[in-house]
C-alpha cells in the first residue's frame, strides 16, 4: 500500500523538478534582448568581442531544447557553468559555501522540532497559565519577521550580553555551532511559533477526542494515553507542518546568512542576483526547488506512513 | 428493597453541575437507583435528560469542571472518593462501558488487535500473545467470523455495526462485573440493532453480568430489561419491574411515554405527542420538572418537587400519582395530535 504511494510521489517528484528546470533555464531566454548581455552582468555596453566569447561558452546560438538538454546534463552531473563575476566554477563556489547553510538550516531545523513541538504539547497538556504563556509567546514571535529578529538577537544576546559571536561562519564544530545560535534561533523563531500553535490545536483535539474518553473509561494510565493515543494521534499534522517549515527555512536562510555575515549560498545567491550572476541563480534556483520538492515528498510520505487514513486517491 | 447485601451497583442522591459561562449548572438533579448484580436496569429519558451523565458518573467520566453531589457506589465503594489505583481497577475490571458511537470511540490509527488487547497488556501484565488468543475468542464470540484479520485492521475497515461488536468485545475482555451500555444501537440500521442487541444478551446472560442500559426506546428497554428507571430534565421521575411498565406506571410522564409509541396491534390508531417541549435539567423550576407539560398538575405541581415515593410495584415523583386502575386512559388523551 505504502510502496505504491512512494512510487507515485517519486514519479509527480521527478516531473515537478522536470518542469521546474525548463522554467528556471528559460526564465534567461525569456527576458529582453540578447541573454549574454544579462551573463555579463554590470550597467555598461559589453564588447562584440566578449559577447562572442560568451556565446560561444554558453553555446547561445544553438536552439532552446539542445542548449537547455546541455546545461541540465551539466547541472546532473555536478558542472554548474562558470560564474563571471567570480571568475570561478558554480560547483566550487556552491561547495565551498553549502556546508554553512546545510548546518544553519539543520540547526534550525532542530530548535523548530524540538522546542515548537515540546512547547505545543506542553500547552495544551498542562493548559492553564502555561496555555496562555505559550499563546502569547507565539503569537508574538509569529509577527516578528527574520530580519528584525535577526537584529534583536544580535542586539540583545551578541552586544548587551556578549554570549554569542554576532558576525562571520567560525571554524571548526563548535566555534561554527556558536557563531550558527543566533542566526539559527532568528532563522527559526516564527517558525517555531507556528509548529507550537499547531502542535497545541492539534494535540488539543485528540485530548477531548471520543476515543480518548474510551481508554480512560478502560482505566489504562494517562501518561500511556498521552504517548499512544494524544500525541501519536496528533503526530500527521504536526510533522507535516515541520516539514512545511523546514522547506520554509531554506527562503528564509538568504536573509539570516546576509544579516549575520555568513558564507553560504543564500548569501551567495543574494549577492549573485545583485550582479546579475545569472550562472549562479540559476543553480542556486534549482537547487532550492530540489531541496524544496525533495522535503515536500518525505514529509507527505511521513505522513501517509502515520496516518493510514490520508493518502489521497485511497491507496487499498 | 432488600437490606441484607450491597447492590452492585447504587445511585445515592446523585447530583451533578457543570460550569456553563462561569455558573454552575445543574445537568442531574437527583438520581437514587440501584442495580443488583447480574440484573438489568434500562435508564430510559429523552436527549438531555441526564441519562448519559448519569452512566459516565460511574466511571468518573465526567466533562472537566464538573460537580458532583451524592454519591455512586459500586459494590459498597464509594466512586467519588476512590483513588487513582482504585478508580483505574474499577474502570479496567469492575465496570465497562459500550459507547453509541464506534466510529469515534475507538482509535482510528492503531488496529483491532491494539484496541482489544491494550487494556489486558497495560493493566493486567499479560503478554501479548495471550492477550491476542483472548481477544480472537471474543471477537468469535460476539459473532465476528474472521477473527485473525479483523485484529490486523483498522476501525476505517470495518462496518458500524462490526466495529460495535468490536466495542462490546473491549468491554468485555477485563471481564466486568458491570456493562453501562450508552445507546449502544443508536447509530447502527435497524437490522444491526437487533444482532447487537441479542449479543449484549447472550454475552450478559453466559458471564451474569449487571447492566445499566441507557436509551431513548422504552420498548427496547422492557424488551432486555428487568427494571425500568424513567428520567426527566435530570431526575429520575419513576422506576419499576419492566414487566409492570404498562399496567403499574404511576407517573404522568411515563404513561404519556408508552402513549405516544405506535402499536403495529391496534391499526389506525393515531400517535398522542407529549405537548410542549422537553425540559434540560437546568430549566427546571422549583416544582416538578415535568409540571408545564402535565394534564394533571395542580398548584402543588409548580411550586413543590415531588420526591420518590413507593406506588404499587415501583417508585414515583409525582404528587399525584396515576394509580394503577384508577384511571384507564393514559394522559394526553384530550389533546391527541395527529402524525403525518
Amino acid at each position: 500500500m505504502i510502496a505504491r504511494f512512494v512510487v507515485r510521489r517519486a514519479a509527480a517528484l521527478a516531473v515537478t523538478l522536470l518542469i521546474a528546470s525548463v522554467a528556471i533555464y528559460g526564465a534567461l531566454f525569456l527576458s529582453p534582448g540578447d541573454p549574454a548581455t544579462l551573463l555579463v552582468g554590470g550597467g555598461k555596453e559589453p564588447s562584440p568581442r566578449l559577447l562572442a566569447e560568451i556565446h560561444r561558452q554558453y553555446h547561445l546560438d544553438e536552439p532552446f531544447p539542445a542548449s537547455y538538454w546541455r546545461w541540465l546534463t551539466g547541472m546532473l552531473r555536478g558542472d554548474a557553468g562558470q560564474s563571471l563575476s567570480y571568475q570561478d566554477s558554480v560547483t566550487h563556489l556552491l561547495g565551498a559555501r553549502i556546508g554553512n547553510t546545510l548546518l544553519l538550516i539543520a540547526y534550525a531545523a532542530l530548535l523548530i522540532v524540538t522546542f515548537g513541538v515540546a512547547l505545543g504539547a506542553l500547552a495544551a497538556l498542562r493548559g492553564e497559565w502555561a496555555d496562555t504563556v505559550v499563546t502569547v509567546l507565539s503569537t508574538t514571535f509569529m509577527a516578528v519577521p527574520v530580519f528584525v529578529m535577526a537584529v534583536l538577537l544580535t542586539w540583545g544576546f551578541a552586544v548587551r550580553l556578549g554570549w554569542f559571536p554576532a558576525y562571520g561562519s567560525g571554524t571548526g564544530f563548535t566555534d561554527r555551532l556558536e557563531h550558527l545560535t543566533l542566526p539559527a534561533l532568528a532563522l527559526a523563531a516564527s517558525w517555531l511559533a507556528y509548529v507550537a500553535q499547531v502542535s497545541r490545536a492539534a494535540i488539543r483535539a485528540e485530548l477531548v477526542s471520543e476515543h480518548v474518553q474510551t481508554a480512560r473509561s478502560r482505566g489504562i494510565k494517562e501518561s500511556r494515553i498521552v504517548r499512544k493515543h494524544i500525541l501519536r494521534n496528533a503526530a500527521a499534522p504536526i510533522v507535516s507542518v515541520s516539514g512545511v517549515a523546514v522547506a520554509g527555512l531554506i527562503a528564509g536562510s538568504s536573509i539570516v546568512e546576509q544579516a549575520f555575515g555568513l558564507n553560504g549560498v543564500g548569501a551567495l545567491l543574494i549577492q549573485s542576483a545583485a550582479k546579475q550572476d545569472l550562472a549562479v541563480v540559476q543553480a542556486l534556483a534549482l537547487l532550492t526547488v530540489v531541496a524544496f520538492a525533495l522535503i515536500n515528498t518525505a514529509v507527505d510520505v511521513l505522513s501517509a506512513a502515520l496516518d493510514h487514513r490520508l493518502p489521497p486517491g485511497g491507496s487499498r | 428493597m432488600n437490606h441484607m447485601e450491597t447492590p452492585l451497583l447504587a445511585f445515592e442522591g446523585l447530583h451533578i453541575t457543570l460550569p456553563v459561562r462561569g455558573e454552575h449548572r445543574a445537568v442531574v438533579h437527583r438520581v437514587d437507583l440501584t442495580v443488583p448484580a447480574g440484573g438489568a436496569v434500562g435508564l430510559v429519558g429523552e436527549s438531555g435528560s441526564g441519562k448519559s451523565l448519569t452512566a459516565r458518573s460511574v466511571l468518573r467520566l465526567l466533562p472537566p469542571g464538573a460537580r458532583v453531589g451524592g454519591d455512586v457506589r459500586f459494590d459498597g465503594a464509594s466512586v467519588t472518593a476512590m483513588d487513582a489505583a482504585s478508580l483505574r481497577a474499577l474502570r479496567g475490571s469492575g465496570a465497562a462501558m459500550i459507547f453509541q458511537d464506534p466510529r469515534a470511540h475507538i482509535n482510528p490509527l492503531r488496529t483491532i488487535g491494539d484496541f482489544l488487547t491494550e487494556g489486558l497488556v497495560t493493566t493486567r501484565g499479560q503478554r501479548q500473545g495471550a492477550a491476542t488468543a483472548r481477544a480472537t475468542d471474543l471477537l468469535r464470540e460476539v459473532g465476528i467470523a474472521d477473527a485473525p484479520r479483523r485484529l490486523r485492521q483498522r476501525p476505517a475497515e470495518l462496518s458500524g455495526g462490526l466495529l460495535q461488536r468490536v466495542m462490546i468485545a473491549a468491554a468485555l475482555i477485563g471481564e466486568p462485573r458491570l456493562l453501562l451500555a450508552d445507546e449502544p444501537t443508536t447509530a447502527l440500521d435497524v437490522t444491526t440493532q437487533a444482532e447487537v442487541m441479542a449479543v449484549i444478551d447472550e454475552a450478559r446472560e453466559q458471564r451474569g453480568l449487571a447492566m445499566l442500559f441507557i436509551t431513548h426506546d422504552l420498548a427496547l428497554a422492557a424488551a432486555v430489561c428487568d427494571s425500568i428507571a424513567v428520567m426527566y430534565a435530570g431526575s429520575v421521575v419513576e422506576q419499576l419491574p419492566a414487566a409492570r411498565l404498562h399496567d403499574a406506571s404511576c407517573h404522568p410522564y411515563t404513561r404519556a411515554l408508552l402513549a405516544a409509541r405506535p402499536d403495529p396491534g391496534t391499526g389506525a390508531r393515531p400517535l398522542r405527542a407529549i405537548e410542549g417541549r422537553p425540559l434540560s435539567a437546568s430549566e427546571a423550576g422549583p416544582g416538578c420538572a415535568f409540571a408545564p407539560r402535565c394534564p394533571a398538575a395542580r398548584d402543588l405541581c409548580t411550586t413543590d418537587r415531588p420526591l420518590p415515593e413507593r406506588t404499587g410495584d415501583g417508585r414515583t415523583a409525582c404528587h399525584f400519582p396515576l394509580l394503577a386502575g384508577a384511571d384507564d386512559a393514559a394522559p394526553g388523551t384530550e389533546r391527541t395530535v395527529r402524525h403525518g
